[in-house]
């Protein structure tokens, strides 16, 4: 039969097999093994049958627990089911994953393998999650490419079902989920082939059937529960067995043989390497090539890895091997060793005592780490690992790939060492986010893959931050399957898409000898020479590399292309790199369009033919000189004044070096300084506000809508403006207040992002020519240095005295520094003006618990972090726990804060001898309801400190570790919808029922932002989201009418956009509220399908058109008999559909289904009046005395 | 009994009122009503070339937004497999419109360039239409274009569109050319099989209180009529095109008026939207009773009959009656 190839990532290899072999399909998004669910869901969407002929259901839980309850209870009544996840994900299936395997219940699942949070998050690729599944009774099949990903996801399909073992088949997280590879399909008659219906039908057969009914999942008792659990050890004895048997019938069935442990290398091999996981296929290239040179090693990849079947692992081995290094991808403090290690060691022990395999002797075995949080393994490291046992006293436990300065378990290796062949090509392409060049890169390798006998290969490295983001796609081709699972770093082609790369990244670095360099520059053939830096003229001239230039800039705005020059620098990479001949590339450039945006409309795909077809008229190769002539030098990458851990830390991240940093560099409990983005100058925006303050009203609503604190205003005495630079813009102050002080707004030039918010946001229109704002946009590169200056003079002047501000006003809360500042988030993002309101208005005194999600990634993402400190070192604290319990983890907090505050005051009164009768009594009874009472507070609170300085007795060192609690605390509790309605929503209502003071920020954008778009309960009526592909079909959970249900939690939903001080007075209201309160906050968001400059104006739509409520509820006011419910919405001004289908998240389903869509916009409009008719009905409740009173 | 029937661009109608391109045609049941109520054809509402063209641009950019930028969303929405931009939701409407009815069904086309968009045409006449209406809303703002060209941009987007299909076409126009008549006859030339005078442009207004501006929709008055009048009387006899009268028709006076100086076809929309769709009896009733009253027996009859070639002081559709105009007052 002639064989199928594809093009895919490991991800869509591993839906692919298991959607066709299952038919229920619970999923939660979690990265990276999102795209499996979303994969099938679209599948399931389409009516893509399985091998039976039934379309298999998808269903999104409300966390990866309830999606594993689902499988079980599929499982439980005779469905195939099976589910995909990740890292802390899996952790919440490991309950039901002992039950399942208790069960002895056949099913698999997908693990795209990430490292579980400790010291931090990351959402890399290691196996520290399954491995902490070791003891769940589930067998583990490991893949280590994605041809593997896709064969061993159908024979851990086939094998479960026959050994009624449950598996967890597993594949590391993005080097393996999100690589693309060619690779061959397995057809549907090779699946028919490995499933045996009739243990299918065995399995429906033991299904929960009224017809036949059974018990299962009893309670029982010490006498009889170990037995039984030991009556399913047969199962497991089997199970490797039953691997192999798939394993054989498999390869009857296409031409690859896997075993339970391959070995390759020398079959006299001394030295050999055991590991599992993609690093395998980089130490199989390195074995081959060591080989080749006249060493003798050999390597064992471990499929499966439990059952361990000591037998198979031994007999896999050649006996002449005499040392052996134990490589895992996971870190077990405090164990003997990593599993695999101990595992190995264990075997060989045992197979010496029951005689197994032909050693006479147990070989030397060391254990070593690597590749954590998909840290590069390369065959350099694997070279070196053999290295390590060729040495008399290797290191028994060991690190590779890092410098470990501290522990000095880190083995040396040589980073020159290469096993690439010359037969392969290399490439590396920098691009910008979202300029369409990773997806122009996936397009060529399917078209290499897919239209040449070439195996193709891609990786694509993002940034951690989501504006202005930098990409850099790895490509390889060549002849022969590629092993090369590590990043290109000696590559024959260097393409960069966007120029201002340039004083950025040393891209010239990944460069070989005679290497070409593709550069989009907007300088022509004959003037760029001098225009680019002296490194990179240096790097081009010392390697000798041919040197070519397009403006893809000028020829995407004369095809109509915008900004994204993908198609251009696509065409440009196939028009030199001769992988195809020049008119074969180009009709598959233009088939690879048209199928990609062929549903786009004619016009886009029209519009990518014409770019195709302009390129190679302006694609010229440079002549250059042999000599280095520019006069261009890179910036340094942070300023010298910076503070040293700045330097000597975070620069090395921001210049790409973080993987040279030494252990010894590092906090080792994962514990930061804050206040870094300052540090790190981006330069992203084309253009910047410039204001004028000839019209400037000075209502501070730039600044407050602003959501990177880029643009600010302040007041001050005129004395400040001593010395200021000339271009320095200031006006007199407006208002009594700061009578005869002056007032101004300044930019942070290279921290905006250009998201124009500030300007949509100004109210204020010149008289003589209406378009001219008080601030308007200009571009920024010609303001950089003027204005850079202007706003270091702004930040030296003082803040105000916070007590000065009439902070219930937009005005005034504005001229409170913002204490979270310059965040990666997308630019004009929605959620971060709420998170910098709280910052300024509470930022002092705040120790915030944030849910894993956006705000945690643009909140706490190294190299830098946005959350920052006022002049006297004050700003908010801040940790993440994890996604489902932040409201627990908040509510922590408080309890904290009660508790020091209480054992504070108790150790005040004890030591008032000591403090004065007037300090301790002014402690103990503190009202800190306002700023000048909580400065007060502090201030008494330093007194007490002083009188303390020297004493030692034991109350007193007692009182002084706790003292700072003694001023009041805001706890504040982030997080997005996905967290709130969904996964942590049990913690959550719990926590608001516990009347603590806490203060809930949900910034909901209704969907899972930060995982790209998936439908939460707070997802609204027939707006399309992921797992939603048809338009949610139910309503939108009110969150806030559950909390109200409580009747003592404050609850306020707010619409920045659409009234500011609505939003304020709820935020200040929540805040002194001395019960829990919880804010929804009206975040417009990418994910809503909307031009970003419009999203103030979505918000005031959503609002004028009655879909976002602005009301706050305020229990206080019951003792007053006031209805505690306040509308702050006026009546709606028009339909929700006109509101709705500006925003493509509802327009897209009137593409794909217009009759479904014209449903739901008629079901989602009636939910409106609905909520509008019954929240303007409980506005007008009655309450206390006055309802009794009548209701007699 | 008096005799409504007329010939529209060789399509047979049974009385000239017929609903011209406006929201009257977006519901099914409305196009209904209007059949029973005995409008004798409808010209559904727009496909606008912006729809077609700015759409696809306006989506495809918002897909794209934000993609293969940060590893956790490489994308934020889904992509059904059936998901397909471009008039189709149009094109249904065409099709539904067509089942519904017995009276023709004509499809309107507005655009101003020559483009991609031109194609759909063909898809409005396999979608059913029975003629096409291309209403070229151009307004030639540019410094720089050529003013001949501008003339010659109606008669290539006509050519392009006659290439295309094989159902009559109709030219609706905007009254301000240099040469009406000369257009009139370039069109005729170029194969129109009517013209519809004139496209009402909606006039941009200030907004106070944003000081913005903002589009204002304000519906057409009966005055508005006269403009069609001259030219359909000016033009009748001389170009061999059907005419149909559009805009400021609010009476029965105003359609017979029409229907004199030689208008086929009488397109009603801001009557019916001020008044409701059952005003459309009134109108229909108030020509039928002046036809009695005036002993006509036919529209046929009528049409033409005061044009400036049959009326008796052709002068008055020209300059002199500018003259006399002011003399009367």
């Amino acid at each position: 039969m002639k064989k199928h190839y594809v093009t895919i990532d490991g991800n869509e290899a591993a839906a692919y097999s298991a959607y066709h072999t299952n038919e229920i399909i619970a999923i939660y998004p979690i990265t990276p093994s999102s795209p499996m669910g979303e994969l099938s869901d679209a599948w399931s969407a389409a009516g893509v049958p399985n091998i039976w002929g039934t379309v298999p259901r998808v269903i999104e839980m409300q966390s990866e627990g309830g999606a594993s309850g689902a499988v079980h209870g599929a499982l439980s009544t005779g469905a195939l089911s099976t589910t995909f996840t990740s890292s802390q994900g899996l952790l919440l299936m490991i309950p039901n994953m002992f039950k399942i395997a208790g069960e002895l219940t056949p099913m698999v699942i997908h693990i795209a393998a990430r490292t579980l949070a400790t010291h931090c998050l990351s959402i890399f690729g290691d196996h520290s999650d399954v491995m902490a599944c070791r003891s769940t009774g589930y067998a583990f099949l490991a893949s280590n490419s994605i041809q593997e990903v896709m064969d061993f996801a159908l024979i851990a399909q086939a094998a479960t079902l026959k050994s009624r073992v449950p598996f967890l088949h597993f594949f590391d997280g993005f080097r393996i989920s999100h690589e693309v590879q060619k690779v061959e399909q397995v057809s549907l008659d090779v699946m028919r082939a490995m499933i045996d219906d009739e243990l299918v039908r065995q399995h429906r057969a033991r299904a929960l059937n009224p017809d036949r009914p059974v018990i299962r999942g009893t309670a029982q008792n010490p006498d009889h529960f170990f037995q039984g659990r030991e009556s399913i050890n047969k199962y497991y004895f089997a199970c490797a067995g039953i691997v192999q048997e798939y394993m054989n019938r498999y390869a009857g069935l296409v031409d690859r043989h896997y075993h339970l442990f391959d070995y390759t290398g020398s079959p006299d091999a001394e030295r050999v390497i055991i590991m599992m996981g993609s690093g395998a296929e980089a130490a199989h290239e390195a074995v081959d090539f060591m080989n080749n040179k006249g060493e003798n090693v050999g390597l064992v990849k471990v499929r499966l890895y439990r059952p361990f079947s000591i037998e198979h692992f031994i007999k896999s081995l050649p006996p002449t091997v005499k040392s052996v290094a134990v490589l895992d991808r996971t870190k077990e403090p405090g164990a003997i060793g990593e599993p695999l290690y101990v595992d190995v060691v264990n075997a060989f022990v045992e197979a010496q005592k029951e005689g197994i395999g032909s050693f006479k002797k147990i070989p030397n075995i060391i254990g070593g780490r690597y590749g954590l949080s998909s840290k590069e393994f390369t065959p350099a490291m694997v070279k070196g690992v053999f290295d390590e046992l060729n040495k008399e006293k290797p290191k028994k436990s060991f690190s590779v790939g890092i410098n470990d300065d501290v522990t000095y378990l880190s083995i040396s290796y040589d980073p020159d060492y290469s096993t690439e062949g010359e037969d392969v090509f290399r490439g590396v392409f920098f691009g910008l986010g979202a300029d369409g060049t990773v997806g122009a890169n996936k397009n060529s390798i399917k078209i290499i893959g897919e239209e040449t006998e070439n195996y193709a290969q891609g990786y694509f490295v993002y940034d951690s931050r989501k504006a202005g983001t930098v990409t850099v796609s790895h490509l390889r081709f060549g002849k022969q399957p590629i092993r090369s699972i590590y990043l290109v770093n000696k590559a024959k082609f260097v393409a960069c898409h966007q120029w201002v790369f340039l004083e950025k990244y040393d891209m010239l670095d990944y460069a070989i000898e005679g290497a070409i360099f593709l550069l989009n520059s907007p300088y022509g053939p004959d003037e760029i020479w001098d225009k680019i830096p002296r490194e990179v003229q240096e790097q081009i001239i010392k390697k000798k590399i041919r040197f070519f230039v397009i403006d893809a800039y000028e020829v995407a705005k004369k095809t109509g292309m915008g900004a994204r020059v993908n198609t251009i620098m696509q065409t440009c990479f196939f028009a030199i790199s001769n992988v195809l001949p020049k008119d074969e590339a180009i009709q598959a450039i233009k088939d690879a369009i048209k199928k990609t945006y062929g549903g786009r409309g004619d016009k886009i795909v029209q519009m990518n033919y014409a770019a195709v077809e302009q390129t190679v008229a302006n694609l010229f190769e440079v002549k250059y000189p042999n000599k280095v002539t520019s006069t261009i030098k890179k910036p340094p990458i942070v300023s010298e004044e910076a503070p040293e851990f700045v330097k000597g830390f975070t620069a090395e991240i921001i210049a790409g070096r973080g993987d040279l940093l030494p252990v010894s560099k590092f906090p080792v409990d994962g514990t930061f300084p804050t206040a870094t983005t300052q540090w790190e100058k981006r330069n992203i925006a084309l253009e910047i506000p410039v204001w004028d303050p000839s019209i400037c009203i000075q209502c501070g609503k730039c600044a407050i809508v602003c959501p990177h604190a880029a643009i600010r205003t302040k007041v001050y005495e005129p004395k400040y403006l001593e010395g200021a630079p000339a271009t320095f813009l200031s006006m007199d102050y407006k208002g009594n207040e700061f009578s005869g002080w002056k007032y101004s707004v300044q930019v942070a030039p290279e921290d905006c992002t250009g998201c124009v918010l500030c300007v949509e946001a100004c109210p204020a229109k010149s008289k003589e020519e209406a378009k001219h704002k008080s601030l308007n946009m200009q571009p920024q590169i010609p303001l950089r240095e003027q204005e850079r200056e202007n706003y270091a003079f702004f930040l030296a002047i003082p803040d105000v005295d916070r007590r000065l501000v009439r902070i219930n006003t937009v005005k005034g809360s504005q001229l409170l520094r913002p204490l979270f500042e310059y965040s990666g988030a997308c630019s004009g993002c929605g959620e971060t003006p709420y998170v910098k309101l709280l910052s300024q208005l509470f930022g002092d005194r705040a120790v915030i618990g944030n849910a894993t999600g956006c705000s945690s990634i643009y909140g706490g993402n190294l190299p830098t972090t946005p959350y920052c400190q006022d002049a006297n070192g004050r700003g908010p604290a801040w940790c993440n726990s994890l996604f489902e319990d932040n409201a627990e983890f908040g509510f922590g907090f408080r309890l904290t804060f009660d508790k020091h505050m209480e054992y504070g005051k108790e150790l005040v009164k004890k030591l008032a001898h000591i403090l004065g009768d007037e300090l301790a009594k002014g402690i103990v009874k503190a009202d800190q309801t306002t700023e000048e009472e909580i400065y007060a507070q502090r201030e008494r609170v330093a007194e007490l400190q002083k009188k303390l300085a020297d004493n030692t007795s034991k109350d007193a060192l007692n009182l002084l570790a706790v003292a700072d609690a003694l001023v009041k605390r805001s706890v504040w509790i982030l997080g997005g919808d996905g967290w709130a309605y969904d996964i942590g929503y049990g913690g959550l209502d719990h926590v608001l029922a516990s009347g603590r003071d806490v203060n809930v920020l949900v910034l909901d954008t209704e969907v899972y932002s930060n995982t790209g778009g998936q439908m939460s309960k707070a997802t609204p009526r027939a707006a399309v989201a992921k797992f939603a592909a048809s338009g949610k079909p139910a309503p939108k959970k009110d969150l806030g009418l559950m909390a109200m249900a409580y009747s003592n939690v404050y609850v306020a939903q707010v619409a920045l956009g659409s009234n500011d001080a609505q939003c304020l007075r709820a935020f200040l209201e929540a805040e002194a509220y001395p019960g829990p309160s919880l804010i929804i906050a009206y975040s417009h968001c990418i994910a809503h399908g909307i031009n970003m400059i419009r999203g103030l104006d979505q918000q005031k739509k959503a609002v004028d058109s009655g879909y976002w409520i602005l009301y706050r509820y305020n229990p206080a006011l019951i003792e007053k008999g006031e209805c505690p419910l306040k509308i702050d919405s006026k009546d709606p001004k028009f339909p929700f559909e006109e509101y709705a289908y500006y925003e493509t998240r509802y327009q897209m389903l009137t593409k794909s289904d217009p009759e479904g869509a014209k449903l739901l916009m008629k079901a989602a409009t009636n939910d409106v009046k609905m909520r509008w008719n019954f929240y303007q009905q409980f506005s007008k409740i009655r309450y206390g005395n006055d309802c009794s009173k009548k209701d007699k | 009994m008096v005799d409504l029937k007329t010939t529209y661009m060789g399509l047979p109608l049974k009385n000239p009122f017929v609903i011209s391109a406006s929201p009257l045609s977006e519901k099914i049941d409305t196009l209904r009503k209007l059949e029973d109520l005995n409008a004798s054809a409808v010209v559904i509402y727009s496909l606008f070339e912006e729809q077609i063209i700015h759409e696809q641009l306006t989506m495809h950019a918002r897909l794209e937004q934000g993609t293969e930028a940060y590893s956790e969303s490489l994308s934020y929405f889904p992509m059904p497999e059936n998901f397909r931009l471009g008039p189709e939701e149009y094109l249904e409407h065409v099709r539904k419109a067509k089942e519904a009815l017995s009276i023709p069904v004509i499809a309107s086309l507005n655009g101003y360039t020559l483009g991609g968009w031109i194609e759909y045409s063909q898809k409005l006449e396999n979608a059913g239409a029975d003629a096409i209406e291309c209403n070229v809303y151009y307004i030639p703002t540019s410094f720089d274009e050529d003013e001949n060209k501008i003339q010659s941009r109606y008669i290539e987007i006509l050519t392009a569109i006659k290439k295309t299909v094989s159902i009559p076409v109709a030219m609706k126009l905007s009254p301000y050319f240099t040469s009406m008549s000369r257009v009139a006859k370039h069109l005729e030339h170029a194969g129109a099989d009517a013209l519809v005078l004139f496209n009402r442009f909606y006039q941009p207004d200030i907004d106070l209180d944003d000081m913005a501006v903002k589009p204002h929709l304000v519906l057409s008055t009966s005055f508005e009529s006269r403009l069609a009048l001259r030219w359909i009387a000016i033009l009748y006899g001389h170009i061999k095109t059907s005419f149909a009268a559009t805009g400021g028709i609010h009476t029965s006076e105003d359609a017979i008026k029409l229907i004199l100086a030689g208008a086929d076809a009488i397109q009603l929309c801001s009557v019916l939207l001020k008044n409701g769709i059952e005003y459309f009896t009134t109108l229909y009733d108030g020509v039928v009773k002046w036809m009695k009253d005036k002993e006509y027996e036919s529209v046929n009859q009528m049409k033409g009959s005061v044009s400036q070639k049959t009326c008796a002081d052709p002068s008055a559709f020209e300059r002199a009656n500018y003259m006399k105009t002011l003399l009367s007052i």
